[in-house]
């Protein structure tokens, strides 16, 4: 087994950076994951094929498409971007702030598909029965809806999460490529096979990539058994 | 004390019109084929479904009423509504399932450990839905409903999906729910043995429209009605237990003015019970026999007669004092004792004939 020293100080910093951008984009991605999901399967709206095609955009744009457009929307002369910037001093492009948003608009989909799968799942039957019982809607979305889905959102907080760790484009795009702030693996992997005598480093870090993705994977199926154990499914 | 429905609503294939009224407190039972609305009606009743127009009178409170804009959703209308499938929150234990719509209620006269008693469900309060028997859901199911101290409760096919025994094991706690908690109740089936058991008033439906309506001794044996025209059609007569006659291992009871002889039964004297006659158990005569094994007979007037040519039988329904009795005979029967209406007649019913239902 190798020890703490596998890594040096440094490209343990990235593992560390890159954690820490994909727990933000699955903390921050994940509510609004669920309440998408929620509207697409329950609720009945204009514009709601459009809303379900835009959600799942990033999966089917290539990333560096993807990190353009958050570009053009977040960055400093975009509608968005602009307005953060004057009102809060939010700055996201070239920030680890803006590299969770650059995985999390390209994981966004993989969030939602799990999630998805789990509410339709759910029997509408159960909350037809929540109302005769005189539950109203946040009361039904809160103890109904959410228990049940619960397998559906860790799964999809999981999956989201382990992609995360490998987003390339989009962050390098979005966010560039800082040491220390966004160079989260895959970057680093990329500019150290661009160096001279960096295959070493690469391979280093490609087995930590490899390890993470199987350790979520694996999670992933483990609790997904366990919650739906949990939650009587 | 009246209970008073009327609605409408156009579906694209059926429009249904529905109207009745019951006394309460009763069992209002809906039969009828299937997709003739029957469960639309519970659905409205609950707020499920939002009919075109909808009145719903209970005992002079007014539960929705569409003309003057009162239309309660359904969290808000206590109406208790037990479906087909029990519909239990899987991720709950049947405790906290039962706890779900008491804690959202106004406290009330119903109590979660009687309830708990009433339905014999004390061994299962710890278990999850999944690992309970159809029957143990469907009770857990009637109890989650009146634990919201429900105005009415609303029973869409609550036997529908359990097999035989199952039924037999749920039906006498139904039968023990009217008669202790004093509920108006509204009972979708199809089952005639859940209706004998069960209902007061019942209200026959066929596409969308009310067929017939009333109480259900009556209903019964119309011979007119597509009820009679059964294979298992007959009479349901309430009768209490008059006494037992212990050498000839009989019990004598008292349905209005006819007195009926049945196998030796346990209930005591006093005791209200429900009697179903078969109509082909019973004979037709035209003069008392003597001289004959079955212990009853009774003397009373054709009320109603009614030929069904493809099935070469008359049904014929005999008004005895106060109750009434369907016989299915066959045309050359009716032919030769001059059987029409008016006509005085004496029924012949062996006593081993008459089933006890169980309530």
């Amino acid at each position: 087994m190798p020890g703490w020293d596998f890594l040096s100080p440094d490209e343990w910093g990235v593992v560390l950076l890159t954690l820490d951008v994909a727990t933000r984009s699955v903390v921050f991605g994940l509510p609004v994951a669920v309440l998408v999901a929620w509207l697409l399967a329950r609720t009945h709206f204009p514009g709601r094929g459009l809303l379900d095609a835009f959600a799942h955009l990033p999966m089917v744009l290539p990333p560096v498409v993807v990190g353009w457009l958050l570009l053009l929307i977040f960055g400093l002369r975009g509608p968005i971007g602009a307005w953060l910037f004057n009102w809060f001093g939010v700055r996201l492009v070239f920030t680890t702030a803006g590299a969770a948003l650059a995985c999390a608009v390209t994981s966004f989909p993989l969030m939602l598909r799990a999630i998805r799968l789990s509410l339709d799942a759910v029997d509408p039957g159960l909350e037809q029965a929540a109302r005769t019982l005189g539950a109203g809607p946040i009361d039904r979305f809160v103890n109904i809806i959410l228990p049940l889905t619960a397998p559906g959102i860790l799964v999809g907080g999981i999956v989201g999460f382990a992609s995360c760790l490998g987003n390339f484009g989009a962050v390098i795009t979005f966010a560039g490529n800082i040491h220390g702030k966004t160079q989260t693996l895959p970057l680093a992997i990329f500019t150290a096979l661009q160096t001279p005598n960096g295959g070493e480093t690469a391979a280093r870090l490609s087995l930590v990539s490899v390890t993470l993705a199987i350790a979520g994977l694996l999670a992933s199926q483990w609790v997904s058994r366990r919650v739906e154990i949990l939650v009587g499914r | 004390m009246s209970l008073s429905v009327s609605f409408r609503h156009r579906f694209t294939n059926l429009e249904l019109q529905i109207e009745f009224e019951a006394p309460t407190p009763g069992v209002v039972a809906f039969f009828g084929p299937s997709g003739c609305g029957k469960s639309t009606i519970v659905m409205a009743a609950a707020g499920l479904l939002k009919p075109d127009t909808c009145r719903i009178e209970l005992d002079g409170a007014m539960l929705a009423d569409t003309a003057s804009g009162v239309s309660l959703p359904p969290e808000k209308r206590r109406i208790g509504l037990v479906f087909q499938d029990a519909r239990l929150f899987p991720h709950m234990s049947v405790r906290n399932n039962l706890r779900f719509g008491m804690r959202r209620a106004p406290p009330g006269p119903i109590q979660l450990d009687d309830v708990v008693d009433l339905l014999g469900i004390a061994p299962l309060l710890g278990r999850r839905p999944r690992s309970l028997s159809g029957g143990e859901r469907q009770r857990v199911a009637i109890g989650r409903a009146l634990l919201t101290q429900p105005k009415l409760l609303a029973m869409d096919e609550p036997l529908a999906s359990l097999d035989g025994p199952r039924k037999a094991e749920i039906l006498p706690f139904l039968a023990r729910l009217k008669t202790t908690l004093k509920l108006p109740i509204l009972y979708v089936t199809h089952s005639t043995e859940e209706l004998a058991s069960l209902a007061d008033t019942l209200v026959l439906l066929d596409a969308g429209r009310v067929v017939a309506a009333g109480p259900l001794p009556e209903i019964m044996t119309r011979s007119d009605l597509p009820l009679a025209r059964r294979d298992d059609a007959g009479a349901m007569l309430t009768a209490k237990v008059v006494g037992h006659d212990a050498d000839r291992q009989l019990t004598a009871l008292q349905a209005g003015g006819a007195r009926l002889w049945v196998p030796r039964l346990e209930h005591e004297a006093g005791t209200v019970v429900r009697a179903r006659i078969p109509a082909r158990e019973v004979i037709l005569a035209t003069e008392k026999p003597t001289q004959i094994s079955a212990h009853n007979v009774i003397a009373g007037t054709v009320h109603g007669i009614t030929a069904e040519p493809t099935r070469h039988e008359t049904l014929v329904e005999v008004a005895l004092d106060g109750v009434s009795l369907l016989a299915r005979v066959t045309p050359d029967a009716t032919e030769s004792l001059g059987l029409v209406a008016g006509r005085e007649v004496v029924a012949v019913v062996k006593s081993t004939s008459i089933e006890i239902l169980p309530v």
